[in-house]
């Protein structure tokens, strides 16, 4: 087992340091000319190649990628010209922002889409099956940006049970003292309840819009998964031996079905952390996703490589939890080192 | 038998709803079964016989109904009854602890409480003669064997007390040593208790040697219901008389498994090819050895159980053998699961690379070609392979022709797609294919058009060496019957080589003119068949013969 993990930790660093490679490389070959954009539209030849000189874009490519590599190990992710902050400040002021919110839409998410799945295969064919197979492709097809838009118009505008959708906090309430970056937690922390409900009332509506998005995967892979399982011979086993239904469908079919959803989910997870621009875009949350978009927009490279880095890690770190917990599940995984 | 009946299925028929309409799997059958009789219902896949059991303990799948009939249960209810089913690894929860899947059923029974439960869950693997059950308990079902697993499959089922136990096929896929030692306990327990219990199974012999009583099925119908001892002195149906006639047994020949009047193929009316004898050995093994390294499940269960790893990290499946077969001779490799037959059959097919020892054939040593060249390589036509499973082995996309014609387009040197219907047809005609079959798709064939598909493959680049890895495992006993038939006149007309891998001693005893056993690696007894299996002279080969059931006679 400590053999295993130390093996798969080292693939994991191997990974980043792949991602490293990669994203340097990938930032070098967008187009348009940073230092041109950085010198200003009304800069002259020689003002640019000076930008140019300062940033280290005469440098040879590998001289670039030893300051990168030994910029990144301080820290130091560089600058971003759109925002004029280091980009290192700006991604650990979003990215709890864009966690906090695919972490809420995906419970979300979960708690209705495993149930549903669930349910949908037990009663394979019945009325709840056909239910939660259209709930679940209404979700997927409908545009987040529109379920958004729809959300907030009917409980913003409509009935008003919503706040405003701007962003994280309505602006009567300061935000709470920095601990993990997620509101819900540090208003807690900071025994706030008034920022707590104020921030959970900002929070509802886009993290709905993602997990209706988000219902469709889960369910329908939570469902497949069930019924392979249920037709399985130990689950026959289980029902011949006179265990209960409720038994029968969790303690052997439910966990036994486990593995696949919890790729899923992973799958889920990180594809909705950078990829909900929209969302955020819709309910003006200060996210990850709308920040690397804009600097893309700005060929500002310093924040798309830093961004792509972060994901890529949360992603490979992601992979390597959902690994460790294939073998909690699964013994046969836990053996086969 | 005086006692009212504790089960009695009357006029029961169970439909499915398929695709293509209904279709009835049991029709208006009577099975009765008083207080501790033990009843085997026999009968080839297809016959009914699980299905009868299904609808006796109410788990039929969705499609399934009992559409007219009753099943009575004279003072139990559904509860009273277990069951104990085929594949036993499969059938139980693979991530979960056997201990705890037997205290879960302790518990959904109410038969102990939280403080005893754990003491109660090891003393039923006691009883089902696990060894070390304490430890045993903390096991996971991959980390036992086929043998152990169906224990447990036992314990499940006895620690609900029944009073009725049903085993559908229990023993299938079991060697017969392991065969020998579960159904034996099975009878042990259940008369210990005084329960009823059903064996359903397709081999008559079984069936007759354990139970009271034998119900044959034939396509959802009973066709006949007698005493064991009496149905092999005096089977009255023809169809029981026909499957005893094909289950292999001593002194049988392979011409006397087939019915009277039974058509031959082809194959059996062509001239014999003459062979001499004299000439070197086709293959010759020498000193083969296949070592892996010692890991996974073995070494962490010995930590799991904390008992030192073993010292030597290294495990020899295949242990310094030697053999030889000669042109057109039939060598039987014969042992018990686990004893390196199919390792060394792969080796020799040149599908696994050996770790030291000579494969030397026609003399050529073809051992030291590692074996993801030997593909490509002009010797492999001169090698081919039946496999187990019909149909595991026969690519579902491709139809039959496909199937037959993908050797020959890769090595084979015929081109042109009218020569290569046209050969695919004679083979089909040699091996007894209808030609009409040829555009099925696997699954609009039957196991034993499967299994002359996978005949008509192996032989079709006129190989000189045939493996044969349980080709006849997965088919029912009349169905091999015929495909033993075949297989033997293919290689007397076509003066192939045959090296047969198998643990049925009987049916190797019909097919070949040699026979190696095998155990742990090692080469135990070799010679003739009727030398091997005639005189017993190993301990072990005795024991293996003893093993199969023998009906009461």
């Amino acid at each position: 087992m400590l053999l295993r993990m130390s093996r798969r930790l080292g693939i994991t660093l191997f990974s980043i340091a792949a991602v490293i490679v990669i994203t340097f490389a990938l930032t070098r070959v967008l187009p348009g000319d940073t230092a041109a954009y950085f010198a200003g539209p009304a800069a002259t030849e020689d003002a640019i190649q000076e930008v140019r000189v300062k940033l280290g874009l005469d440098r040879p490519k590998y001289e670039q990628f030893i300051r990168y590599v030994q910029d990144l190990a301080r820290g130091d992710f560089g600058q971003s010209l759109t925002t004029g902050q280091p980009v290192i400040r700006d991604i650990t002021a979003r990215l709890p922002a864009s966690a906090e919110l695919t972490l809420v839409g995906l419970i979300l998410s979960i708690l209705i889409a495993i149930p549903l799945g669930v349910l949908a295969a037990v009663k394979e064919g019945s009325m709840i099956d056909h239910v939660s197979r259209v709930i679940a492709t209404a979700g997927v097809s409908l545009p987040v940006f529109f379920t958004g838009l729809l959300l907030a118009y009917f409980f913003y505008f409509i009935l008003g049970w919503a706040p405003a959708p701007l962003g994280r906090l309505d602006i009567i309430y300061s935000a709470p003292r920095h601990v993990t970056g997620f509101y819900l937690i540090d208003s807690l922390i900071a025994r706030d309840m008034d920022v707590f409900w104020a921030a959970a009332k900002q929070l509802i509506l886009p993290a709905a819009t993602l997990a209706i998005f988000s219902l469709a995967p889960i369910t329908r892979m939570t469902r497949a998964s069930m019924l392979a399982v249920l037709s399985s011979d130990f689950v026959r086993t289980a029902k011949a031996s006179g265990l209960s239904t409720r038994k029968v469908i969790i303690t052997y079919a439910f966990r036994n079905a486990l593995l696949p959803v919890i790729t899923t989910l992973g799958m889920v997870f990180s594809f909705l952390l950078g990829a909900n621009v929209l969302v955020e875009k819709v309910f003006a949350w200060p996210g990850i996703g709308s920040y690397a978009v804009e600097a893309l927009i700005a060929s500002d490279f310093a924040p798309v490589q830093g961004f792509v880095l972060v994901m890529a890690v949360l992603y490979v770190l992601l992979n390597l939890m959902i690994d460790l917990l294939y073998g909690v599940i699964d013994p046969r995984v836990r053996m086969a080192a | 038998m005086s006692d009212a009946p504790l089960l009695e299925i009357k006029d029961v028929t169970v439909e499915f709803a398929t695709r293509r309409g209904i279709v009835r799997a049991v029709e208006q059958i009577n099975i009765s079964l008083t207080k501790g009789e033990t009843l085997g219902i026999v009968g080839e896949s297809g016959s009914g016989k699980s299905v009868t059991s299904y609808a006796v303990m109410r788990i039929l799948d969705r499609a399934g109904t009992i559409a007219n009939g009753s099943v009575v249960f004279s003072g139990i209810d559904v509860r009273e009854m277990s069951m104990i089913f085929q594949n036993p690894r499969a059938a139980l929860n693979p991530i979960r602890k056997v201990g705890r899947q037997i205290e879960d059923v302790l518990k959904q029974h109410v038969l102990a409480d939280t403080r005893d439960i754990k003491e109660k869950a090891v003393e039923m693997l006691r009883q089902v003669k696990i060894a070390r059950p304490e430890e045993r308990y903390h096991a996971y079902p991959f980390e036992l064997s086929g043998g152990m697993c169906q224990r447990i499959v036992i314990a499940l089922a006895l620690a609900c007390q029944p009073r009725l136990l049903i085993a559908d096929e229990p023993t299938t896929g079991l060697d017969v040593t392991t065969q020998k030692s579960v159904m034996d306990l099975v009878v042990e327990l259940t008369r210990a208790r005084g329960m009823s219990t059903i064996l359903i199974t397709h081999d008559l012999g079984l069936a007759a040697a354990y139970c009271d009583r034998v119900v044959v099925m034939e396509k959802g119908k009973i066709v006949e219901t007698a005493m064991s001892s009496e149905i092999f002195k005096s089977p009255s149906h023809p169809y029981t008389k026909r499957l005893m006639k094909a289950t292999p047994k001593v002194g049988g020949t392979l011409r006397g498994l087939l019915p009277d009047g039974a058509e031959l193929s082809p194959a059996a009316s062509m001239p014999k090819m003459s062979i001499d004898k004299t000439e070197k050995p086709l293959l010759e093994v020498r000193n083969l050895v296949k070592e892996y390294p010692r890991q996974g499940a073995t070494k962490t269960l010995g930590e799991l159980l904390g008992k030192p790893a073993p010292a030597e990290s290294i495990f020899r499946a295949v242990d310094g053998i030697s053999f030889t077969v000669g042109k057109g001779e039939s060598v039987g490799l014969v042992g018990e699961s686990g004893c390196g037959k199919s390792t060394t059959s792969m080796m020799v097919m040149r599908l696994l690379d050996k770790t030291s020892g000579d494969i030397i054939f026609s003399g050529e040593d073809i051992g030291s070609i590692p074996a993801s060249e030997f593909a490509v390589l002009p010797q492999r036509k001169r090698i081919q392979m039946v496999f187990q499973d019909p149909t595991d082995s026969l690519n579902p996309r491709f139809t039959a022709v496909r199937a037959i014609a993908d050797p020959i387009m890769r090595l084979g040197g015929i081109s042109g797609r009218d020569a290569l219907r046209a050969r695919c047809e004679e083979l089909a005609k040699l091996v007894g294919l209808p030609v009409e079959l040829l555009d099925r798709f696997p699954h609009q064939l039957s196991g034993g058009q499967k299994a002359r598909v996978g005949i008509a493959r192996a032989i079709a680049l006129n190989p000189e060496l045939v493996i044969l890895d349980e080709p006849t495992a997965a088919l029912d006993v009349s169905v091999q019957a015929v495909v033993l038939n075949l297989l033997q006149d293919l290689k007397d007309s076509l003066g192939m080589s045959y090296l047969f891998v198998s643990h049925d001693l009987n049916v190797v005893r019909l097919l070949c003119d040699r026979v190696i056993v095998m155990r742990t690696g090692k080469v135990v007894e070799e010679g003739t068949a009727e030398e091997v299996l005639g005189s017993l002279k190993a301990e072990y080969t005795r024991e293996l013969l003893t093993a199969i059931p023998h009906p009461p006679l």
